[in-house]
């Protein structure tokens, strides 16, 4: 089963990445972190994403109007900043990998399941788990 | 017909909590299992009048229940269709017919039910009805819930479990503590409940302390190297021991420094003491043991006036240590004023956050209680008045109101 953990971290932490080299000490934790992940043969994919409060923009449609508007979805503290997904078994896995993420120790981590469906969809379209 | 009622009835209470385990553990979905099970049961009512009492009815339900759940999740093309467990479950079903037991589910059960990602509020619910079969409507009584609130919130709970695919296993490493101690608080949550409602009135209510503490049994049993386990054992049958002399023959509220020892049951006393002496072997120290060593504490005091209120006062001080909830410093502060004078128990009494005593019945009644030897009359009305306010048992009320100087 697939799970998505959404990363959710504080704005001086997208503001600190900007200029740290790769091979730094900053990214070491999650250098380390997705190569476990990889080791373990757990992870189906992610991607950090670029600070929202600098590069977000949010779009709604409403009665054929398009409104287009700078800035992140809601105003929080924290902040969307990338997403993971992993093949687990259980919730209780996905927790424990989650509870190793690098931002479940300075942000805060979601996990949820992916919604599972191939019985709407059919398979051919790689919907769900 | 009767018969067959009456054997239907007694596996139902033996064995309920293993049978739904067993189902839900494969399937991991806790409302088909139950749902499975309680077709299973209706299933023996139609046939068994008819065809007997099989030889294993437990081994007749489950195979029933089984071939429920196999229909059920090969109708509903989602992903509740676990396909291990019910693999699991077919190629367990023949062994089933044949062996003497079942694997025993229950502790796992337990651990799902009480899961980190569960809404705490309902862990108590979730286990009284998952593990114990009560019905909703009865729960919701009990928590002075609306009916349909609860059944929602049940309902939310196994839809968790079931979507987001919670594991069926008992937590090890550093897990097992921190997992254990929500086990067992949502037990301890189950017999307070009963407890604190014990005014007579309503059975269903008083009936919870003793599934609370059939709860508590069944962990200790498949634990029983877990001391907080036993600690918690211990507890519950120390206040149950003392539940005969809580009232006067005329159902009058008799606080514990004023009960009559002779009353106490001393078979559950015994109990008790056995699974504070186990667990005390056993080097983990925890705070439903120091719990359990107050209640002991208080109960020598008043049997052999062996125990002094300065011991009680120094486990509530570990007590605090470890866990200070509201209890626990109420309890520490009434020890500390019967050891060294109302005022230092007042001072203590003045520490605990205003806001989180402020609806709090059995801290006004402290308060009150001090503020009294204190000699300071209005304001002890005042604190009665509050007690008063928030206690809805008429045996405490008449008690607290005896307090109160008639003009």
């Amino acid at each position: 089963m697939k799970y998505a953990m959404l990363i959710y971290e504080p704005s001086a932490r997208f503001d600190a990445r900007r200029d740290q080299p790769g091979d730094g000490e900053f990214w070491a934790p999650w250098r380390e972190y997705h190569k476990a992940l990889v080791d373990a043969g757990v992870y189906a994919g992610g991607s950090p994403l670029d600070p929202p409060d600098t590069t977000a923009t949010t779009i709604r449609v409403r009665g054929g109007q398009r409104h287009v508007q700078d800035g992140p979805f809601a105003d929080t503290k924290e902040q969307l900043g990338g997403f993971i997904l992993f093949e687990l078994p259980s919730l209780d896995e996905a927790i424990a990998w989650a509870a190793r993420c690098p931002a479940a120790h300075y942000g805060t981590v979601e996990v949820r399941p992916i919604a599972d469906l191939t019985h709407i969809f059919g398979p051919e379209h790689g919907l769900g788990s | 017909m009767h018969e067959v009622r009456r054997t239907v009835e007694q596996v139902a209470r033996v064995s309920y909590a293993r049978l739904v385990s067993y189902l839900a553990a494969r399937s991991r979905d806790v409302a088909s299992a139950e749902d499975a099970l309680s077709e299973a049961f209706a299933a023996a009512l139609r046939t068994w009048p008819a065809d007997g009492v099989p030889s294993k009815p437990e081994a007749w339900l489950l195979h029933a229940a089984r071939r429920r759940l196999i229909d059920q999740a090969r109708l509903a093309r989602t992903r509740s269709l676990n396909a291990d467990g019910l693999r699991q479950l077919l190629a367990e079903a023949e062994d089933l017919s044949t062996a003497h037991a079942f694997p025993d589910e229950r502790l796992k059960l337990l651990f799902v039910c009480a899961h980190p990602a569960i809404d705490a509020r309902v862990h108590t619910p979730l286990m009284l009805q998952v593990v114990l079969g009560l019905e909703a409507a009865d729960i919701a009584a009990a928590f002075l819930t609306p009916a349909a609130t609860m059944g929602q919130r049940l309902t939310r709970a196994k839809a968790k479990i079931r979507d987001t695919r919670i594991a069926f296993e008992v937590p090890d490493g550093a897990e097992l503590a921190p997992r254990l101690f929500a086990v067992l608080e949502a037990i301890y949550a189950a017999y307070a409940f009963g407890w604190d409602h014990v005014a007579g009135a309503d059975d269903a209510l008083g009936g919870l302390s003793k599934e609370a503490l059939w709860l508590a049994r069944t962990v200790m049993e498949l634990m029983p190297q877990e001391a907080e386990a036993l600690g918690l054992l211990a507890l519950l049958c120390y206040c149950e021991a003392r539940r005969p002399a809580r009232r006067t023959a005329d159902g009058a509220y008799v606080p514990m420094s004023e009960q009559d020892p002779a009353r106490w049951d001393a078979e559950l006393s015994a109990q008790a003491e056995h699974a504070l002496r186990l667990a005390a072997k056993l080097g983990q120290p925890g705070r439903f043991q120091l719990e359990a060593a107050v209640q002991s504490a208080h109960m020598e005091r008043l049997r052999h006036g062996t125990a002094q209120w300065a011991d009680i006062a120094v486990l509530y001080e570990g007590l605090v240590r470890i866990a200070p909830t509201l209890g626990a410093l109420l309890g520490r502060a009434a020890a500390v004023a019967e050891a060294q004078g109302p005022a230092a128990g007042l001072a203590l009494l003045e520490t605990i956050d205003p806001e989180l005593a402020a609806q709090h019945q059995p801290y006004w009644a402290v308060r009150a209680h001090l503020l009294q030897a204190l000699g300071r009359e209005h304001e002890a009305q005042l604190a009665l008045h509050e007690a008063l306010r928030l206690t809805e048992d008429a045996a405490v009320r008449s008690f607290l109101t005896q307090r109160i100087p008639q003009p």
